[in-house]
């Protein structure tokens, strides 16, 4: 089944993915609550091959998860989202990094380099209090810290994912 | 007051509990104060914005009264936010407030043992 089209492949520790598999997680991204049925049929293949496709590729962490992605502003969510970027002595930023990626309010976290070296963390809070409260309280003390700059986000333009594709030169963004 | 007070008041505090210096909200100026001593030479030299968004929020009085122990002096930069300083006008009234209770406090302290 897997044959002609290829399968999944080790590829400098990276897994290799055939043409088939790119277009299933691309309707996955797009509605990951569609049925095989459905994605097989836009495919033109049958939905088994898309079940064993997506439970292989399931196993291999390939498909790390499926989730539900809320408007927070339509269930009436009056959080904050800001923008943080903490500056740190080199020597001292992967710690750093590794204390802040276990605190809740972070919900993405970067290493950056820029004019210098720097974290950069998307951050959550219920308000600027509990915002300033945090930074105060559990960023600014963390040995290694220089400084922080933090801007709140008023309005949000766009939120995606990738969206993955394929071609000759292979799998891309 | 009993030299201990005054040498409780005075100790250097963990870091967690030390005093870190924002300009605003999330923006720290990586200037912090663990002890009496240091706040006052950190008065002297950190951005004067900065001491500005901690007065009039509170938060010098709370960290003088919660985590130095100190509830007189705690009061005493409290009132200075009635006077509505700005600027270096209100570094000058803030480090003369705190510095001549540090004075006061060092002085309870009795002879330095040797």
């Amino acid at each position: 089944m897997e044959g002609a089209r290829g399968t999944l492949k080790l590829k400098n520790n990276a897994l290799s993915l055939d043409v088939t598999d790119v277009e299933i997680l691309r309707a996955l991204q797009e509605d990951s609550r569609q049925t095989y049925m459905a994605i097989g049929k836009r495919l033109g293949i049958a939905h088994s091959t898309v079940y064993e496709r997506i439970k292989k590729m399931e196993k291999q962490e390939v498909i790390k998860r499926y989730t539900a992605v809320i408007d927070a502003e339509k269930i009436g969510a009056r959080n904050i989202t800001a923008l943080m970027s903490v500056y740190t002595d080199p020597k001292e930023t992967e710690k750093v990094a590794e204390r802040l990626a276990k605190s809740p309010e972070v919900l993405e976290l970067y290493a950056c380099l820029s004019e210098e070296l720097l974290i950069m963390a998307k951050v959550f809070a219920a308000s600027q209090d509990s915002l300033h409260a945090f930074i105060a309280n559990s960023v600014a003390p963390l040995p290694g810290v220089l400084r922080i700059r933090t801007s709140i986000v008023t309005k949000k333009f766009k939120e995606t994912q990738f969206l993955i594709s394929n071609d000759s030169k292979g799998v891309h963004l | 007051m009993t030299s201990e007070t005054a040498s409780k008041i005075l100790r250097t505090v963990p870091r967690e509990k030390a005093f870190y210096f924002f300009t605003s909200i999330g923006n720290y100026t990586g200037v912090s104060a663990s002890s009496l001593k240091e706040f006052v030479e950190r008065i002297n030299d950190v951005n004067v914005k900065s001491l500005e968004f901690h007065l009039y929020r509170g938060d010098f009085e709370k960290w003088i009264a919660e985590v130095l122990q100190d509830a007189e002096l705690s009061g005493e930069v409290k009132r200075l936010q009635r006077f509505n300083f700005t600027g270096d006008t209100l570094r000058n009234q803030l480090g003369t407030t705190v510095s001549r209770r540090l004075k006061r406090l060092t002085s309870q302290l009795g002879p330095t043992r040797v």
